[in-house]
Parts: structure tokens; C-alpha cells; sequence
């Protein structure tokens, strides 16, 4: 089945690019304490957030942009981004009926419903979703069959309002605004994101999931998402994010934090199609982002999956720290460059607990000029007894104009730990796709199959419906890549 | 069915091909043997439109069309099926998916729908039964760690699956031992038709004890320079190259 949906997206180029016509409430370009005074004010936060959010921007002046990633592009003007955009629409809204029709018609270009219902026909799973456009949640589904369970799934500036001991409590437990660069400045002028508590003993029954959207125009994305899984709980969280084709790069800075207490999990899972840029290598979206998760307690599970194949330039590192006594971090990736995109991208496993395990499949694809990175770091601290790590690093080149690199780096401060570590890197075969070809299928379907196959045991971490998606996009995206 | 005519062909400058002539009619079944080197697999991999070797010169019609002018797909599309000497491995890839989108693309490619996953199924099983292909490997990834006989194995399998009208068996003969031999022979056979024809490459004259062929050509430094009835393998078999060199004095 995923191939013939392969079939028919392989011809088509970046198909997220549109612009959605609507209203918004900018605040004027540029980043001053003014500035987060009145995005926080806009919000009507707590004294606390507030404080929160300037110590965070005093902190960000003191502090460099990183340059030991493997990716080079023009310093982002941070006076000339607004930091606050927010598509304009009635104050509450009860129905469907009362959301702007332009935004309707821009989650149905998405493939997102807005409607409670099934999403595919014939797959059992409903799937709950927060839509973020630009600055803000705009809508957010299922609240209610949620919270019949006690769970929380709404957007972060209404756990702000609604939930504040949750968010005061775990908010920068995982990654404190002095972490890095691009965290601090997200600590500062955040405006929304998805929020997310799963109660002792519940298991989530359904997909979490956000979608991120940048629609306007010289704005930047800020969000923040928290996740919070309590004692023997369960969620799978799906995130997915696009932006409108544009000449200008465009910011995106996002923190993530995971926080699994005793014998909880997290599933996260992301396919991230940002806008890449041209062919040429114009316009496109820079995506810094900072994810981390903590197995708090004792046997508890991270687990993040990713598809990379958007954004111009791409650093993010989704980590876990596996602090309880048998918690198990994973890592899937699979990061497609192609043109003249770049990524730097990979994870950290940090093992402090006994018995604790972890697992890092990547699987890096490049083509055309493009530059692929995998950079992760496995320690193992000192009294974290009988740790292990498998990582597998594999990178597949199209073309000879492109790079691969790994940077593994591996700390071992207990003699018990074991890591295993292997890496291979391979060309697409003229091999395997003359034998595609001479059982008839054409250049572009073969790259899919080939590719598809390869990144295999990543796709299969991701829940069906995300997965589907997925395969579309890798062919989409190495489409032109060969031959 | 298959006309070539003076085909010369070259890779990395260094002419391989120096003007075969072959006629294929439909329902019959053609051997090239020919020593190591000699040109064969290249024959077979011009013919199913490998962009590595140049064509410099003659023409090859297939069913009234010029095959040269096709893309490798579409040659397979309008029929042409090559079992690879040396089979490739696509891992991650089950051999079930990619079937499937063979079929399909041949399909779209006549102007059909895909097939109905039934259908589908019900072929898959019955071919497998036909080529004693073990159930196991058609979920596996297409001839990833498949021991060679189970390579060429898969090869007649894909081939019974995709039903062409012309086929040319690479030595799919060598590395498989008697009862794999009988049975890819026997699959063969069974998918033998008036309206099909294959070309067997081989060394050995055994193979041609069970598919027995209607012509025997002998393929020397890239031109054929005998052809006879299948008696000729027997002959080659018996003499050796020797006597082929003697009589186009090399
Ligand atoms: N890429 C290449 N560059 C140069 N010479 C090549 C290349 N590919 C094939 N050849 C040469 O072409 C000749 C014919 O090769 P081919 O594989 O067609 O022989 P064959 O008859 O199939 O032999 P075998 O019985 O061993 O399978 C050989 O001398 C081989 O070395
Ligand atoms: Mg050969």
C-alpha cells in the first residue's frame, strides 16, 4: 500500500509551501526585555513565568552561538524576527463552526483533521491533535475524551493558566534554560507548544500528537513542549511540522522535555518537513532544537523516533538521561539531506542508572550538495553498573557531491558498561537499481524501494499512519537525487 | 519475436560485442553457450538495456519495436525478463513488495489496475509452489543472505511471477545442485508457451537435457560462429572450445 501512495507523491516537490491567508497580531520585529514583558503579558502569565522568562534572556546575552556543529550558514539576525505572531480568531471557541474557514482549508491542505474522527478509514487509533500556528495553539482535539481519564493534553500556555504547579514543577527540570544557546533564547520568548500529563497507571488510548506550522512571514517559532508521564503510565506522541516556501530562512527553536516516573513510558516520534529551501539552496528553515528526556525513576523508557527531511540546516540532538535503575533510552533516526541542506544530527545517551540500556539506530541518507551528520554521545557515569548501548550508525550517499560524517563519542566511566558501536556507509547501487529496472520499475520508484528499505528498521518504529507519511516523504525528497 | 541485427557493443571504449545475429521466434527456446568471457552476459544485459555498455552499432527488434530506443523499465514493461547471473540483494526490501510494485508498474504501464491483493496472493502462492521456492524467503528481503541456489531460485520465481513473453536465463543453471536444477528446469518448462520464448545461457549441456532447446548457438569473442541443433552442445561438450576455435580460425 505505501507504495502505491509512493507512486503518487514521487513527481511532486515540496507541497507544503503555501501561505494561509488570515489575520494575525505581530509584535514589531526584534527581541528586548520589552519584548518579553509583552509576550508575556499578552499571554497573561504568572509573575513567575514571567521572571523565569527574563532570567533565561539575561543568561542568552551572556552566551555564544555554538559553531562546533558541522554546518555553516549566515548568523540569524535576531532583531529582525518577530517574536510573537498569532493568527487572530474569536477569544474561545466552542465548535468547529466558530474557526476561522482559511485555517480550516489550511489543515485540510495539511491532511489534518480537525473533525473527532477517524483519520484514516479503517485504522482503529484515533489520534488527538494540537494545531500551533506561528506563535500559538489554535485549536486542540479531544480534550474532553482525554480528560476523562485524567489526562492533559492541551497547549502550553493553557497549562500555564490551568495547571501551573505541574508546569512550575517540571518546566526546565530537564533542560534548564542555561543548557544552551538556542535553549536559553526558547526559555525567553516561548510562546506556546503542547503540554501533556499522563496520570498514575493510565495508558494513553490514543496518539498524541502536535502539528507546527509557520505561516507568517519574518517570524520565528518558538515552542515548548512538555510531556510528563507519571507512574505506570503509557503515551505515544506524534509530532509533524511544515512552513510555506519562502526566499528569507526562517527561525525555529524548540525545546522538548520528557519526563517518564517509575515504570512509565514515552513513545515521541517525529516527522519534521520543514521547509528546505530551494534547489539552489535559498530560503528554508533553520531548526535548532533541544529535546531531552529523563527516565526519572526505576524501569521506565524514552523512546524517540525521527524522520528528518526538511529544514535548510538542521542541529538537534534528542537525548535521553536514563537516571532510574533499568531504564532503557532509545534513539531511531532517519535524516535525509538532498540540494544543499544540511544536518547535524544524532542523540546523547547518558547512562547514571544500574542495568540501564540504550539503543541508537541512525540511518543517514545525502544527496545532491548536501552535508549529513550523526553526532551522539553514549556515557556511561561512574556507578551506573552493567550499562550497555548498541549503536548503529549507517549512511547511504546518492551522488558524489554530497558528505557523510560521524562523530560517535563514547565516555565509559564503569568498567561494567558495554558499548558496541558500528557504522557503515554504502552508495545507492547502479547494481540495485538496474535490477529494479529490468522488473520494470522506474528510476524514482526504485529509489523509494531502495530507500524505503533501507530505513526499515526505523519506519517501523513509527505508528502506521505516521509511517505511510513517512515513506512519501523520503521518496519526495530524494526525488531528482539520481540518474 | 526477437530480431538482432550486427550488434556491436562497447563498454569503457573496449568493444565487446562484435555483430551478433539472432533470430527468436515465438515458442521457441534458444542456448548461447560460449567460454568465460566470451560476451554473454553482456548480450543478455544489452538486450535488457544496461546504460553502461554502449551500442555502436545494428539494431534489435522486439515484437516490432526497437528495444535499443527503451528504457530498461520499459523493456521489461513490453516483456523482456533477464534472471541475473549474479542476482542483487536489496535489504529491507521484501521480496513480496517487490513483486508487488513490479506487477503494478507493468500494469499501469498497459493501461490495467493495480492487481487486486487477492489475486495477488493466489499467484504468489501457486508460482511458489511451481519453482519449490521455500515460503519463508518470499517475506524475506529480496536475495538478502539468500545462499546462491536460493538466489536463482528467486530469480525463476520473479520470473514465473511476472510472466514475460521473453526471458533470458543467465546461467541460472550454475551453483544449483540436481534437484534445484530439475525443478527450475521443470519451471521453465511449465511456463513454456507458443506465445513466449526464452534464451537458457549456460556452460553445461546438462541443463539442456531437461530444457531442451530448439537451437544451440556458440558464442565466441563477441560474435555467434555456430549454431545447430541441440546436438551441438553435446558436441561442444565432448571437444571442448578447442574445435570452435580451430574452425573460425582463431
Ligand atoms: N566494465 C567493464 N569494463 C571492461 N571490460 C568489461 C567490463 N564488463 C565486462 N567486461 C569484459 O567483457 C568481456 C565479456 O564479459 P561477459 O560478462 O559478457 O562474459 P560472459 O560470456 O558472460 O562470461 P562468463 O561465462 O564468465 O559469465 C569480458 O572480457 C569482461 O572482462
Ligand atoms: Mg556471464
Amino acid at each position: 500500500m505505501a507504495n502505491e501512495i509512493l507512486a503518487e507523491q514521487i513527481s511532486k516537490e515540496y507541497e507544503y509551501g503555501f501561505v494561509t491567508d488570515i489575520e494575525s497580531d505581530n509584535l514589531p520585529k526584534g527581541l528586548n526585555e520589552g519584548v518579553i514583558r509583552l509576550i508575556s503579558n499578552k499571554k497573561n502569565e504568572p509573575e513567575w513565568m514571567l521572571e523565569y522568562r527574563l532570567k533565561a534572556y539575561g543568561h542568552w546575552l551572556t552566551m555564544e552561538e555554538p559553531h562546533w556543529a558541522h554546518v555553516s550558514y549566515p548568523k540569524p539576525d535576531f532583531q529582525n524576527i518577530i517574536y510573537y505572531s498569532v493568527p487572530k480568531q474569536k477569544k474561545q471557541l466552542n465548535s468547529l463552526d466558530e474557526v476561522d474557514p482559511e485555517l480550516l482549508k489550511t489543515y485540510e491542505k495539511l491532511g489534518i483533521s480537525m473533525e473527532e474522527q477517524k483519520r484514516l478509514s479503517g485504522v482503529e487509533s484515533r489520534i488527538a491533535v494540537d494545531f500551533v500556528m506561528d506563535s500559538v495553539s489554535v485549536k486542540t482535539t479531544f480534550k474532553e475524551t482525554l480528560a476523562e481519564k485524567g489526562i492533559i493534553f492541551c497547549s502550553f500556555g493553557e497549562a500555564v493558566q490551568e495547571h501551573p504547579e505541574l508546569v512550575k514543577k517540571y518546566m526546565s527540570s530537564v533542560v534548564p534554560y542555561t543548557d544552551n544557546f538556542y535553549a536559553a533564547l526558547n526559555s525567553a520568548v516561548f510562546t506556546d507548544g503542547s503540554f501533556c500529563y499522563i496520570p498514575k497507571g493510565v495508558r494513553c488510548p490514543m496518539e498524541l500528537s502536535t502539528y507546527f506550522r509557520i505561516n507568517s512571514a519574518g517570524t520565528g517559532q518558538f515552542e515548548r513542549t512538555l510531556i510528563v508521564a507519571d507512574e505506570d503510565s503509557y503515551v505515544s506522541y506524534l509530532e509533524g511540522c511544515t512552513a510555506p516556501m519562502r526566499d528569507e530562512n526562517q527561525l525555529h527553536a524548540a525545546v522538548v522535555e520528557i519526563v517518564a516516573h517509575k515504570n512509565a513510558e514515552v513513545k515521541y516520534s517525529t516527522v519534521q518537513n520543514w521547509y528546505p529551501g530551494d534547489r539552489e539552496g535559498k530560503g528554508g528553515i533553520f531548526n535548532f532544537v533541544t529535546k531531552r528526556g529523563i527516565c526519572l525513576e526505576d524501569n521506565s523508557k524514552i523512546s524517540w523516533t525521527q524522520v528528518e527531511t526538511g529544514s535548510a540546516v538542521t542541529w538537534k540532538y534528542p537525548s535521553v538521561i536514563l537516571k532510574g535503575d533499568n531504564s532503557v533510552g532509545e534513539f531511531y533516526s532517519v535524516a535525509v539531506t538532498n540540494n544543499y541542506q544540511q544536518a547535524d544530527t544524532g542523540t546523547k545517551m547518558m547512562h547514571l542508572g544500574k542495568n540501564t540500556r540504550s539503543t541508537i539506530i541512525s540511518k543517514g541518507i545525502s544527496a545532491g550538495f548536501s552535508n549529513n551528520s550523526y553526532r551522539g554521545l553514549v556515557r556511561i557515569s561512574k556507578g551506573a553498573t552493567n550499562a550497555r548501548n548498541f549503536s548503529q550508525c549507517d549512511s547511504l550517499l546518492m551522488g558524489d557531491k554530497c558528505g557523510a560524517h560521524t562523530y560517535p563519542y563514547i565516555e565509559i566511566k564503569d568498567k561494567s558498561g558495554i558499548v558496541e558501536h558500528e557504522a557503515t556507509t554504502s552508495k545507492i547501487g547502479e547494481d540495485q537499481l538496474f535490477y529494479c529496472k529490468s522488473r520494470g520499475i522506474d528510476n524514482e520508484k526504485a529509489i523509494g524501494l531502495i530507500v524505503n528499505g533501507y530505513c526499515k528498521e526505523v519506519l517501523n518504529k513509527l505508528p502506521m499512519e505516521f509511517a505511510v507519511e513517512a515513506q512519501k516523504l523520503l521518496a519526495v525528497s530524494l526525488e531528482g537525487s539520481v540518474g | 519475436m526477437l530480431s538482432i541485427k550486427n550488434l556491436h557493443a562497447s563498454i569503457g571504449g573496449k568493444e565487446i560485442l562484435k555483430g551478433i545475429n539472432l533470430e527468436v521466434k515465438a515458442g521457441e527456446v534458444h542456448a548461447i553457450m560460449g567460454p568465460n568471457g566470451s560476451g554473454k552476459s553482456t548480450l543478455s544485459a544489452v538486450l535488457a538495456g544496461r546504460e553502461e555498455y554502449e551500442v555502436t552499432e545494428g539494431e534489435v527488434i522486439f515484437n516490432g519495436k526497437n528495444l535499443l530506443e527503451m528504457s530498461p523499465e520499459d523493456r521489461a514493461r513490453e516483456g523482456v525478463f533477464l534472471a541475473f547471473q549474479y542476482p542483487v540483494e536489496i535489504p529491507g526490501v521484501s521480496n513480496v513488495n517487490f513483486l508487488k510494485t513490479a506487477i503494478n508498474e507493468i500494469r499501469a504501464y498497459k493501461g490495467l489496475e493495480p492487481m487486486e491483493a487477492k489475486d495477488f496472493l493466489i499467484r504468489l502462492k501457486e508460482k511458489q509452489k511451481l519453482v519449490e521456492l521455500d515460503g519463508k524467503l518470499t517475506n524475506r528481503s529480496v536475495n538478502e543472505g539468500f545462499s546462491g541456489g536460493e538466489k536463482k531460485r528467486n530469480e525463476i520465481f520473479q520470473m514465473a511471477i511476472l510472466e514475460p513473453k521473453l526471458a533470458i536465463l543467465d546461467e541460472t543453471d550454475s551453483g544449483l545442485d540436481i534437484d534445484a536444477l530439475r525443478i527450475v528446469a521443470n519451471g521453465v518448462n511449465k511456463l513454456k508457451s507458443k506465445e513466449n520464448a526464452t534464451i537458457v545461457i549456460t556452460h553445461y549441456q546438462r541443463l539442456l537435457d531437461y530444457i531442451i532447446p530448439d537451437v544451440v548457438h556458440i558464442l565466441y569473442n563477441g560474435k555467434i560462429v555456430k549454431s545447430g541443433p541441440k546436438e551441438l552442445a553435446l558436441e561442444l561438450e565432448e571437444k571442448g572450445y578447442d574445435f570452435i576455435k580451430e574452425e573460425v580460425g582463431a
